[in-house]
């Protein structure tokens, strides 16, 4: 396989895994934040817990695996971003802390104020890092400020209270709000009774919420957001050289992709028709088709910021020729092809063993399950 | 700029966080297979003490494993977020058996142990087993991919530099994978975990035994562990991590500076039990000696000569002057790429441009080195003895110690009276913590003994941070420590009252303070001891 196709599939799956993260660990991420609010007792929100109790490890592996494939088949972005971003990705990092020591932890104390932290700290291990997710996403759009020098070593030259701009915390909102629908339509097929209820109001409510932000991130990007382009030639077979290339920063490009490719434009269409589509079947009870079009509308937003983004991954607003691009942040030909044959074999079965593992534990969680098992379940 | 203070402040960060993952790390490589051989016994038996056993081991597992997941993904993140340059130097060979990890091994290990928790009720008895070995294969995988990864930073195989990517790049895959030392480090790092797992069981078995309750339960899991921990105890010593030694270059200074061998000795060399080893002036005070032994270790012949640190420094030298050459002709590449002198002469001197790369620490344009900053470079390439030739000695006494132990009690299980030689179970009880600091100690001989690369002969540590301020690292480092140790006290505490509730934390009604039967009473008085 020549090494332009390649670059190409890589892009192609690594968003396919931030999409497998979204839609896996994002519907239990999504649980820890509605687990507050939603639970009303400490048995409803064991019940609700228990309701990903086999999986959220599994799930979590999605964000790990993601991360390694970026490091493998990006590693300048890796190395940019994740240095970049230090303050951003330390919360990120301490958030998820308070997953594992959640999950396992809570119900092995029976006191009231040792579970509740743990219950809040399942929403902060649930709702920071998609609002930090959404957050970089939007930072990228708007550009950072990073460059090289001749060893290609990065500076970033930006602070962290920088990434709390408008347009990034609206971005987040919209992160925020795509998991949650994910993770209370999630809740939908696997609970009942008043939880039930509960958690359909939240699917409600956050889709609307997913919509309206999405909408208005996508009309400030269209108007209000300077994009970057490539104009020099691009050589999409040549060897990776990020400071080979001249950028320069065009009003409405981010825009341009969607002029050029017909296709382009069914991105974010799918995006707002899978979030319609929610909606509509939260509303008919329908729990399992509301998951699978949040799912869909998970693809349909990262897709979203992808394809605008393209070629870019992360563009320099400080020094626009150091920007990342799918052509040349990528690793050598050999550790891409050999990437693809591995991604190949186990993604797989991957997918396969996961649905093994969901279809034995498949089935409501109740209030009374979790009184009947106590010694057993989380 | 990377100054020194950044420098430093990232490794101890690193350190601090790699040290407190690998608190978790041996236990559940051990402990997964522990498990695997109780459930076999369980399945095959059909005896429900087995199947407790499995149940109340994995709740302890549990507890472990939540941390060692915690503490793992920091490890990820901090390759990025403080190695940056590292990130993109090596990224196109290191990133690769991480991500492979994560697809073969820790999706596995982390899918299965759910149902491992809660499959119980929904799967036969068989169905069960086969998750619980998928567990431990998944989690013993990941350590194979992780230590190929740490492999290749001690002897780096299977890559070139590429002055256009300005970077390493992967040249062969299958080299990395079965590259002498990744495998020999595979070996030895699973065998400790096997060690400390079999210790763990086996010392808290001791307990119950001593104070006589759950005698039934106690007695067969510490059989399990006695056997299992015999098994690992020889593994870990014979299938050393010193077998991968003479491999490479890097192997062969750590070998020198935990040997404190100043001079290169004829074959075969033998072994200093004990000196204090005189950095300032290169030679040890009131060394014991004994002849022969280290040659034997070191390169299994007779006849290899094992070089000393002052033949090493004299050959790191002259890398260093012809380094300085790739490095300069590679900074007149970097300006134009079309330069047919500088990349003559960069090809001529590559192999040493890590070296040339030493002298970075000290000036920018290495061309302009002095004596003086050669001389302190030449004696950088040398890590500091005494912390390494402590922590190794200290290291294999312990193994000898574990090897004792477990023969000690294989043989009183083989006889039967084990539960009488209370010395034993008082000696297995308070080893519990040993098997943590021998692998402590070993993460420092093989990492602190890799100094001053991160990539050995590749990348100097100095050039491998991110470019932050010191001030960030002093914030996450203070955010680690807090974190880390509320975290350490939680789990200490949960692993302490479980394993005093011992089986009957299970709620099966048979054992030790349940009312309905086992073996006293609730109330009754503990047995002294």
């Amino acid at each position: 396989m020549d090494y332009e196709t390649l670059k190409l599939i890589w892009w192609l799956l690594v968003g396919i895994l931030l999409v497998g993260f979204a839609i896996m660990d994002g519907h239990d991420m999504g649980m820890g934040i509605l687990l507050p609010f939603v639970g009303r007792n400490d048995l409803e929100r064991r019940a609700i817990i228990n309701t990903v109790a086999p999986h959220w490890d599994g799930n979590q592996v999605w964000f790990i695996t993601a991360g390694g494939a970026i490091f493998a088949a990006w590693p300048l972005v890796y190395a940019t971003a994740f240095s970049g971003f230090y303050w951003a990705m330390m919360a990120t990092l301490w958030a998820l802390f308070f997953r594992p020591v959640g999950f396992d932890y809570r119900s092995k104390i029976k006191h009231p104020a040792w579970r509740s932290t743990w219950d809040w700290g399942l929403f902060i291990g649930g709702a920071v890092p998609p609002v930090i997710f959404g957050v970089a996403f939007g930072n990228l759009l708007l550009g950072v400020p990073f460059h090289f020098n001749d060893y290609l070593m990065s500076t970033y030259t930006g602070s962290f209270w920088g990434l709390l701009n408008p347009f990034a915390l609206l971005a987040g909102v919209v992160s925020l709000g795509m998991i949650t629908t994910q993770g209370a339509n999630y809740l939908m097929m696997r609970t009942e009774g008043d939880i039930y209820r509960r958690v359909r109001t939240a699917s409600l409510i956050f889709a609307a919420l997913t919509v309206a932000s999405f909408a208005l991130a996508g009309y400030w990007v269209a108007t209000g957001i300077d994009g970057y382009m490539i104009v020099s030639a691009i050589d999409p077979n040549a060897l990776p050289d990020p400071l080979a290339k001249t950028v320069e920063v065009a009003p409405g490009a981010w825009m341009h992709n969607y002029a050029v490719y017909a296709w382009a434009k069914w991105v974010p269409i799918a995006a707002f028709a899978a979030l319609a589509a929610s909606i509509l079947f939260s509303r008919l009870h329908k729990a399992g088709a509301a998951f699978w079009s949040s799912s869909l509308a998970c693809a349909g937003i990262i897709g979203t910021a992808g394809v605008s983004l393209f070629p870019f991954i992360m563009p320099s607003s400080s020094d626009p020729r150091s920007s990342l691009t799918v052509y040349d942040a990528v690793s050598s030909h050999l550790t891409l092809g050999l990437m693809l044959g591995a991604t190949a074999i186990f993604m797989p079965l991957i997918v396969l063993y996961t649905s093994w593992a969901y279809k034995v534990m498949w089935g409501k969680v109740t209030t009374e399950y979790i009184a009947a098992n106590d010694k057993s379940v989380y | 700029m990377l100054t020194e203070e950044l420098v430093d402040l990232s490794r101890l960060q690193f350190a601090v966080t790699a040290l407190y993952h690998f608190l978790f790390v041996p236990l559940t490589l051990g402990l997964a297979f522990i498990l695997v051989i109780m459930e076999l016994t369980y399945v095959i038996t059909n005896r429900p003490v087995y199947k407790d056993m499995v149940r109340f081991w994995g709740k302890l597992f549990g507890i472990n494993f939540a941390l060692g997941v915690t503490t793992g993904i920091t490890m990820e993140f901090q390759f990025g977020t403080n190695w940056a340059y590292y990130s993109h130097y090596v990224g196109d060979i290191f990133g690769a058996p991480l991500a492979i990890e994560g697809l073969m091994a820790f999706f596995l290990e982390s899918t299965f142990i759910g149902l491992f928790f809660f499959g119980w009720d929904r799967l036969n008895k068989w169905q069960h087993f086969m998750v619980t070995v998928l567990m431990a294969v998944g989690s013993n995988l990941s350590a194979l991919w992780i230590l190929i990864a740490n492999g290749w930073m001690q002897n780096p195989v299977g890559a070139e530099f590429s002055y256009v990517t300005m970077r390493m790049e992967m040249t062969d895959f299958w080299q990395i994978v079965f590259n002498p030392v990744a495998q020999a480090k595979f070996v030895h790092t699973v065998s400790a975990g096997y060690v400390t797992a079999s210790l763990f069981v086996l010392g808290i078995s001791s307990w119950y035994l001593l104070k006589g309750r759950d005698l039934e339960f106690a007695r067969r899991s510490f059989r399990i562990a006695a056997g299992f921990g015999f098994a690992s105890a020889l593994s870990v010593i014979v299938l050393g991590d010193e077998s991968g030694y003479t491999v490479g270059e890097s192997q062969q200074t750590k070998m020198a500076a935990i040997e404190a061998m100043w001079e290169t000795e004829p074959a075969p060399a033998g072994f200093t039990v004990f000196a204090l080893p005189n950095e300032a002036e290169m030679r040890n005070d009131y060394a014991l000696h004994i002849p022969y032994v280290l040659g034997l270790i070191g390169t299994r012949t007779l006849t290899k000569e094992m070089p000393g640190i002052k033949e090493i420094k004299t050959r790191n030298r002259e890398r260093i002057e012809s380094g300085i050459q790739a490095v300069t002709a590679l900074e007149a590449l970097r300006k134009d790429h079309g330069d047919q002198a500088a990349l003559a002469r960069f090809e001529q001197h590559k192999a040493d441009l890590g070296f040339g790369l030493l002298l970075k620490k000290y000036i920018v344009d290495v061309s302009q080195a002095t004596p003086e900053m050669i001389q302190q470079a030449v004696d950088d390439t040398i890590p500091r003895v005494a912390p390494l030739f402590w922590s190794f000695r200290i290291m294999v006494a312990l193994g000898f110690l574990f090897l004792l132990l477990f023969s000690l009690a294989l043989f009183y299980s083989v006889k039967g009276t084990f539960i009488e030689k209370r010395w034993l179970l008082h000696w297995a009880l308070w080893f519990i913590p040993m098997p943590w600091i021998a692998a402590e100690l070993g993460w420092i001989v093989a990492e602190y003994g890799r100094q001053p690369w991160t990539i050995y002969g590749v990348l100097p540590t100095h050039l491998s941070v991110s470019n932050l301020t010191p001030a960030n690292i002093y914030g996450s480092l203070a955010g680690f420590i807090g974190f880390y140790t509320v975290l350490l006290v939680v789990e200490l505490y949960l692993m302490t009252k479980y394993a005093r509730q011992g089986p009957s934390s299970l709620g099966t009604g048979k054992y030790h303070g349940e009312t309905a039967g086992g073996a006293l009473p609730a109330g009754a008085p503990a047995q002294k001891i």
